[in-house]
């Protein structure tokens, strides 16, 4: 290595891609994880078959994860990868497209034998027929130098084969000259108790490393050096694992316990098991029999006091449905957590999409208003989960956040925050010094009534689904009533846009065209936002983290530029509640339902075309 | 809270709202029933909570003056179940009907008796929806005509106590409305048991199923229909008391005392606290003569005792003692 020069450069996209056994997944947060602990700005993309084990060596078994590192920001996975690590055919058939000519793909040739590539569906050997012909191509078989470097550990077949992945890494660390230690760590705390398996991967990670500094394949290593970042201490995050902190800080910050009441489901899981690992806190986690439990047992335990939380996918909000109209009847907090995934149906499990904007703001019988937010970024669900829980707590009212696939298993850096940083929530709660207590009096600013639960004597009261009296909360049908409590819950949730930040905008502050935007999706837009910065063009970007209420200052945003494009991955759904809520506005959309983000290239795209029409 | 103020009697437990059930209805028996037990259970009315679903029977928290919560169709043992987790001290009950907790509610009411949540479950059945105006429920007798059904029923119904059993119920109790005293001693039972106890009120619809359990419970054949059974004491019922029940193979069978050399020795004994529920699932189901009073209460550990004492565990193995602790652990780095 001592004689290879070692050349910088500032980001590198690379995919590691294989049949779904082959611990792509783990391959890629290896990398991650090491390339963080460097100090670069990192973001990741798995993407994975709704399938645990499709058929191996098929197109539908391909499991891949994708990170994007920099010395420069980084705020999306990048929308092409500069290396393709194929551990079969299959990987490669599945991912050639997105790799752009002159790019790196590193092969495992064990896994291109002639059944490898029919199965993957190639019609003739693509490592004979061309097809890569303009790719820097580095064929290793791995499979097979795994085994000879793993021979004499007294391992089994299945396990020797099974380190494969250790090797394909190993290699990927040599290119872009990362240390060992950091995964080496990782097996030794995961293999520890066993030693043949723990000797094994190590040794497939250093013969992948010595191999790669061996061949002549590459020309030199890369650097990829730290990113300028804020100072601070830094860990990584996934998004589901930050809306589960997000909910610990909140409850610990609130004098609550928090409850979390959920039913499995992809892609949102990680959150329940996230949390259900952290019970110390007081958290009470509770795997409910199916969704509609989920949601129920966190509206019994708002009623007796608690930080009650729900987390699920699409498919589970529908089920909710109903209970959730209770939670605005009864006016308790609750925060809803739909991490989205493409639909309608079961649709897409495993990828994303923004096509339950809808359902969280109108999916209920009768005119049953909700806060919705939503998370921009993995470490954004951190932040908007604790608001969520916030004005849960501090307004009496359900919440939805939505996250997607997208944002919640993606990765990036996280300036580890203080408890004692963050703003303070105060539950909107009876107090000793109110004179004869009502279940719907409210305080006047915000509309919120005053939380009293079961324990504390001298508030016994009934609360329930039937249409309440203003005031008492009794059972009341007269008509007039019945109106002004309707418009009591829209008011409230809309004055609760008087406690929310204002809305930002990035890149151009006033000019020719305003983008907006809403969850997920903002790294790519902002990306592609900074692009049109450096060219010169009047863009900017106002992207939504709060949707309803809408924030007070969006109108005077909207005015300061002359075309409005939003940008969404859906068929129009935030476009569509825009034109009802600020009609005097013509909004043009650009949509995409693939299940995948965007790319920068194809908004950056949309963006021009947008500029360019009179 | 000192001694004196939990003298409570059963008018404390009435609140300001007006009953609003059917005259005659059966659920005036059950309300008065209830609030007589509520003295009897030893707890401060703010710990107290009644949880329904949707029905006739499931507006009963309004009429209790505790706290309460009327909730939707079949989904209050979730709801009691989130309360109780909530607050572990809290006394909670679920009130509920044929309709809603066996069919919209199926799901929830058996996974209730899996966990064993220690829920009151009070299972009001008149085995007729009384508040959509008279369709066929899930307890309703097969071939019964109803405004829902009018060539008659050809779904099979449930026995409650059959379900509650195959379910792992570890307690069940079958009450009248006609016998308020024993529903009440019932009721306290039902507390004191730690875990989820059901309790099925067979319960007169006067509107739409009027006297279905008349055969059971009308003054003249009670006696002689109805076996009350009380743990430890011999199965022994009818007018003169000299009836009987007796195992014959693996069937229940009614003998009189003093015939073919039946003495009482020979009557089974009730052993409600035994952990096997075959004998339990025999008097469940058992037609003639109906089996009230206490048929299973089995003690084990109840969800909540478990989760507390997983949490404790937790708590006292865990690094983290806040949480600061955990967003500052795992890999970590710093940038100057």
């Amino acid at each position: 290595m001592e004689t290879t020069a070692i050349k910088e450069v500032d980001k590198v996209v690379i995919k590691f891609a294989g049949d779904s056994g082959d611990g792509m997944q783990l391959t890629g947060t290896q990398f991650t994880g090491t390339s963080a602990l460097l100090g670069n700005d990192i973001a990741t993309f798995p993407d994975y078959p709704a399938e645990i084990r499709a058929p191996q060596g098929t197109v539908a078994g391909v499991s891949g994860f994708q990170v994007h590192i920099g010395q420069a920001h980084i705020h999306t996975p990048g929308d092409n990868p500069d290396v393709l690590v194929a551990m079969n055919a299959a990987a490669l058939k599945a991912n050639l497209r997105d790799v752009a000519k002159g790019k790196t793909i590193i092969i495992d040739t064990d896994n291109f034998k002639r059944k490898d590539w029919e199965k993957a569906g190639f019609e003739e050997d693509p490592l004979e027929s061309g097809v890569l012909r303009e790719y820097h191509v580095i064929e290793a078989p791995m499979t097979s130098l795994t085994k000879t470097a793993l021979e004499g550990l007294g391992l089994d077949n299945k396990s020797i084969v099974r380190s494969k992945n250790m090797f394909a890494l190993g290699m990927v660390y040599w290119m872009f000259s990362r240390p060992l230690e950091y995964t080496e760590r990782f097996l030794k705390g995961k293999f520890g108790k066993k030693p043949e398996i723990l000797a094994g991967n190590i040794k497939a990670l250093k013969a992948g490393f010595n191999y790669a500094d061996t061949i002549e394949a590459f020309s030199s290593a890369s650097a990829v050096l730290p990113a300028d970042m804020e100072p601070g201490l830094y860990k990584n995050v996934m998004g589901n694992e930050a809306t589960a902190w997000g909910f610990l800080a909140a409850a610990e910050k609130s004098g609550k316990d928090l409850f979390l009441g959920s039913y499995p489901i992809t892609p949102a899981t990680d959150i329940l098991q996230e949390l259900a690992k952290h019970r110390h806190f007081g958290a009470k986690v509770f795997q409910a029999e199916d969704e509609i439990a989920g949601i129920t047992s966190a509206i019994g335990a708002a009623f007796a006091g608690d930080l009650a939380i729900t987390t699920t996918s699409g498919p589970g909000l529908a089920l909710k449905g109903e209970a959730l109209g209770l939670a605005v009847m009864t006016e308790l907090p609750l925060v809803v957590v739909d991490v989205q995934r493409g639909g309608p149906s079961t649709g897409l499990p495993t990828k994303t999409e923004q096509s339950d904007l809808m359902q969280a703001l109108y999916g209920r019988n009768g005119e049953s208003p909700v806060v919705v937010v939503a998370a921009k970024s993995p470490a954004d669900c951190f932040s908007m989960a604790y608001r969520a829980a916030k004005i849960a707590l501090e307004h009496m009212t359900p919440v939805v956040l939505l996250t997607d696939g997208y944002v919640a298993n993606g990765s990036q850096p996280w300036k580890i925050l203080k408890t004692e940083d963050l703003e303070e929530i105060k539950p909107h709660e009876a107090d000793k010094s109110m004179q004869n207590w009502q279940p719907y009096e409210r305080d006047t600013a915000t509309l919120a009534r005053y939380w009293a639960y079961p324990g504390q004597a001298g508030y016994e009261h009934r609360i329930g689904g039937l249409e309440k009296e203003d005031v008492t909360g009794n059972v009341s049908y007269t008509p007039e009533n019945h109106e002004k409590m309707t418009y009591v819950r829209e008011e409230k949730v809309q004055r609760i846009a008087n406690y929310i930040p204002e809305l930002e905008v990035d890149g151009a502050q006033e000019g020719d065209l305003l983008v907006v935007s809403w969850g997920g999706t903002y790294g790519s837009l902002l990306t592609s936002i900074n692009q049109c910065a450096r060219d010169n063009k009047k863009v900017g970007l106002a992207h939504f983290n709060y949707i309803k209420p809408l924030p007070k200052n969006t109108a005077e945003v909207f005015n300061k530029f002359k075309k409005i494009l939003v940008a969404e991955l859906n068929q129009g759904q935030l476009v569509r509640y825009l034109r009802g809520e600020l009609p005097q506005f013509t909004y043009q959309q650009f949509n995409k339902t693939q299940g995948l983000p965007f790319r920068v290239v194809e908004l950056t795209h949309a963006i021009n075309k947008t500029l360019e029409e009179k | 809270m000192s001694v004196e103020t939990l003298e409570y009697t059963a008018k404390d437990f009435s609140s300001d709202q007006e009953v609003k059930w059917c005259p005659g209805c059966g659920d005036y028996a059950i309300l008065k029933a209830v609030q007589k037990a509520m003295p009897l259970i030893g707890r401060k009315r703010e710990d107290i909570v009644f949880v329904s679903g949707i029905g006739c029977s499931s507006r009963f928290p309004y009429y209790m003056d505790t706290f309460g919560f009327h909730s939707i169709h079949g989904r209050a043992p979730a709801i009691a179940t989130g309360v109780k987790l909530a607050n572990t001290n809290l006394s909670v009950w679920q009130i509920t009907g044929d309709g809603d907790a066996l069919a919209i509610g199926g799901n929830h009411f058996i996974h209730l008796i899996r966990r064993n949540v220690s829920i009151n479950v009070l299972l009001f059945n008149n085995r007729i929806y009384g508040l959509t105006k008279g369709q066929f429920s899930p307890t309703t007798n097969l071939g019964q005509t109803t405004k829902s059904s009018p060539q008659g029923t050809i779904d099979n119904p449930f026995n409650p106590g059959e379900l509650v059993l195959g379910a792992n119920g570890h307690f069940f109790a079958r009450a009248t409305d006609t016998n308020a005293k024993g529903l009440t001693e019932i009721l306290v039972e039902a507390e004191k048991h730690q875990g989820t106890s059901i309790v099925e009120i067979l319960q007169n619809c006067v509107i739409f199923n009027k006297d279905i359990f008349s055969d059971y419970t009308a003054k003249d054949v009670k006696l002689d229909n109805q076996i009350h059974v009380e743990h430890g004491k011999p199965m022994i019922f009818g007018a003169e008391s000299t009836k009987g029940l007796v195992l014959n193979g693996f069937k229940l069978e009614v003998v009189t005392i003093g015939e073919n050399g039946v003495t009482e020795g020979d009557i089974l004994i009730h052993d409600a606290h035994e952990e096997d529920n075959t004998l339990h699932m025999m008097l469940a189901k058992l037609q003639m003569p109906v089996v009230t009073g206490i048929i299973r209460s089995y003690g084990d550990d109840s969800f909540e005792i478990r989760m507390k004492r997983q949490v404790e565990e937790v708590e006292k193995n865990s690094p983290f003692k806040s949480v600061n602790d955990l967003l500052q652990s795992g890999e970590t780095w710093e940038i100057k």
